[in-house]
Order: structure tokens, then sequence, then C-alpha cells
């Protein structure tokens, strides 16, 4: 278990942070998209951006990781 | 037919080299290895000099083709022009009775022999100089202006022949929807009538400005390449610009609401204002982190991933690589777009909450 440094594992939680956030705006996407359809472009533009936002969150903390070790 | 195109197309991804900017292979060098690590970081980083590419020669050097670019310093009140080939090669450069030494892409004064002094943590203790050089993300920086004035300008041109009724042509045919998309959904949804076309200009040329800065980090050739949206520096200086502009133009409600919290009773005031005061600055910062650590974490893959048959030192990784840069490189386009696009939308926002008038 020698070499395994906290960074590792602090990168891992802030992976499962982002990929909980952005599967949640998806999955609330996807059920708006099926109710109506014709708003569908507007829901995309929207998911994408929420997850822009929600990404760069998870860079900032990628980038702190980083800078620690 | 059809099979013969796949099996033909198949064997051709299956030979074909991965060719990508400048990626070297020391064979038959000092050091036979190759490290992964400063390969990555010498291709994001900033360098004096254009790096084109490495053509290789059997049981001769390589031939390195580079644009060396010009090095101006500012040290001990002159100032030091000089070709950056004169400095690459470990050389000490003498002018006007200085000398310059440079290590690791950093310039520092040195006396005649080149020496460099270390401290106890083997920093290097030189004084620097005031480094002003034509960089290459400097050099980038000038090639994404000359473009967008080229197609600025012409568009403008165009327009000028009253040329808004009938069918678009030439670079208007680029510049309209780009420029109607974000006056419709960026500035005009988040600024308010009367000033949102104070903002357009430096709105839009935020957008395009950030939009061709990434794309030409995406390509992967001269002059394309240089990593420059992900040099913190340049988007540290793109956030003081959205941070001065929404607080130079702020409205006095918008000062008001930060500074004295109105409708808060006193003791939530205490905490409320200065929360307020460093939400002011938090806010350009994470425009800045977002966009350097997106466009830098994008160049950071792809450089990896053109690394594997580097690291397996197989050609026959390359379909792997293929498909997964391919991949990448779609996601890089994508990211490309968006992050430009989040920038504006974020500094239009906050511009249009800090000039918003009472009602």
């Amino acid at each position: 278990m020698e070499g395994i440094s906290l960074t590792v594992i602090g990168l891992g939680i802030i992976i499962l942070g982002a990929a909980f956030g952005i599967g949640k705006i998806g999955q609330a996407a996807m059920e708006a998209m099926s109710r109506q359809p014709e708003i569908s472009g507007t829901i995309q533009t929207a998911m994408i951006v929420a997850a822009a936002l929600i990404e760069g969150a998870t860079l900032f903390a990628i980038v702190v990781a980083w800078l620690q070790g | 037919m059809r099979v013969l195109l796949t099996i033909i197309i198949t064997l051709l991804l299956i030979f074909s080299p991965s060719v990508y900017a400048a990626e070297e292979q020391n064979n038959g060098g000092d050091d036979n290895s190759f490290d992964i690590t400063e390969m990555i970081m010498s291709h994001i980083g900033d360098s004096h000099e254009f790096h084109i590419v490495n053509i290789p020669r059997k049981d001769k050097e390589d031939i390195k083709l580079t644009i060396p670019l010009p090095i101006i310093l500012w040290y001990d009140g002159g100032l030091h022009i000089f070709s950056s080939s004169k400095i690459y090669d470990n050389e000490v450069v003498e002018s006007r009775g200085s000398h310059f030494l440079l290590n690791d892409e950093k310039i520092y004064v040195t006396d005649e022999y080149g020496h460099l002094s270390y401290n106890e943590e083997s920093e290097i203790t030189n004084t620097k100089p005031f480094d002003i050089s034509i960089t290459k993300n400097v050099a980038t920086m000038f090639l994404a202006v000359i473009t967008i004035l080229l197609l600025a300008i012409s568009a403008g041109r165009i327009y000028k022949q009253s040329n808004t009724h009938s069918a678009p042509k030439g670079t208007q045919r680029i510049l309209e929807p780009v420029v109607i998309f974000v006056r419709d959904e960026i500035i005009n949804t988040n600024i308010e009538k009367g000033k949102a076309d104070f903002f357009a200009p430096f709105l839009l040329t935020l957008f395009l400005f950030i939009w061709i800065s990434n794309l030409l980090g995406v390509i992967p050739f001269f002059p394309g390449g240089a990593n420059l949206s992900g040099n913190i520096a340049y988007t540290f200086t793109l956030a003081i610009f959205a941070f001065l502009a929404t607080n130079i133009f702020g409205s006095k409600a918008y000062w008001k609401e930060i500074l004295t919290a109105p409708g808060a009773p006193i003791y939530v005031k205490i905490f409320l204002v200065p929360i307020e005061i460093i939400g002011m600055f938090t806010k350009p910062f994470a425009l800045m982190l977002r966009l350097f650590a997106n466009i830098t974490a994008g160049h950071i893959i792809i450089l990896s991933l053109a690394s594997i048959i580097f690291v397996l030192e197989t050609i026959y990784a390359s379909p792997l690589t293929i498909l997964l840069s391919l991949i990448m490189f779609t996601l890089e386009l994508l990211v490309a777009t968006l992050q430009a696009y989040i920038f504006t939308l974020l500094t239009a926002l906050f511009i249009g909450m800090a000039v918003k008038s009472e009602h």
C-alpha cells in the first residue's frame, strides 16, 4: 500500500462528485425532453451550459489538487 | 466494392504514423528514453521559439525546424533586443554590457561565463530581467487578432454597402450567424435594452477572441498548436477586463447592495459585506480558472493519447491512438466553443446585474 498518496484519492472523490452532478443533469434533461419534445433544443443547450459550469468547479478542485502534489 | 474499401482503410489506419506537431523521438541521442512529462510540459508551456517539426535523419542529427522569435528584455534601464536563436543551446548572450542566459524557458542575468547561483532549495537566485519578448503565445495572439480583424473588417465593409436586405455574401456568411447569436442569446437577454449596445462590442470581441484562441490551440500543426488559452496569464488578463467592465460601470444600486447590504439586520450585515466583497473577486477568478483548466486539460489529454505510441514503442498502437484522438479532438472542438460561450455568457450576466437600474 505504500506510495498511494492522498492526492490520488482526492482526485477520485472529485470525479465522483462531478459524475454524480452531471449525471443528474442528464437525467433531468432526458425526462424533460421526453415530456415536451418541442423544446428539446432549449433543454439541450441548458444541459450543456449547466454541465460546463459543474466542469468548471471540478477543474478548480483538480488544479488545486495538482498544485498540492 | 465496399468490402474492399473497408479493408484498404483499415490497413491504412494500421500502418499510418500519427504525426502531431513537433513530436520528438531521440533515436541515438544521449537519452534514449521518452520522457512524457517533459514533452507534455514543453507543449503546454510557453516558449521563446516557435518549434515547427523535427525532421529525423538517419545517422545524423535531427533537423529542428523552428522559427526563432525575438527576445525583448528591459534591464538596467535599457531595452535589450536580440533573436532567440542566439540564446538557445545554453549560450550566454551579451547585449549592451549585460549577459543573459536561458534556463528552462526563463531568462536570467548572469556574468559572462553564464554562472547560475542556486540557493538551498536548488532554486536559481539570479535576477530576472523584465521579459516582454514575443513568445509563442504572443505570436499566436497576434495571429488570432489578425484573423478577427480580417473577418470583421471585410464583413463590416460589406455591411457598409447596405447589404442587409439580400442574401449575405463573403465573410458576412460566417460572421452574421455568430454575431446574431451572441447579440440575441447572450447580450440582449442579460443586459437591459438601453445599455446593451454599449457592451456589445466588448462582449462580441471577447467571444470571438476566446473562440479563435481555443481553436488555434486545437490545430495540431503550425501556425496553430500553441496553448494560448491554457496560459494562466492570458485568462487572468481577460478576467481582469471582465472585472473592470462590471465594476467601473456598476450602478449606484449595485455598489449600495454590495457595501451596505440593505434590508438585512446588523448582525447579518457584518458577515454579508465581506462575503459580498470577496464575491466581487471570486467571480472573475472562477472565469479565469475555468477557461485555463478546461483548455489545458484538453491539451494534456490529447498529448497523452498521442504519446501512447511512443510509450509503448510500437507503431501498431496507432489505430488505438487515432480512434481515441479523433474522439478527443471532437470533444476539444466542442469545449473550445462552449468555453468561449460560457465566459461571454457569465461576463454578460455579471455586467447585466451590475448595470441594472432601479425599478
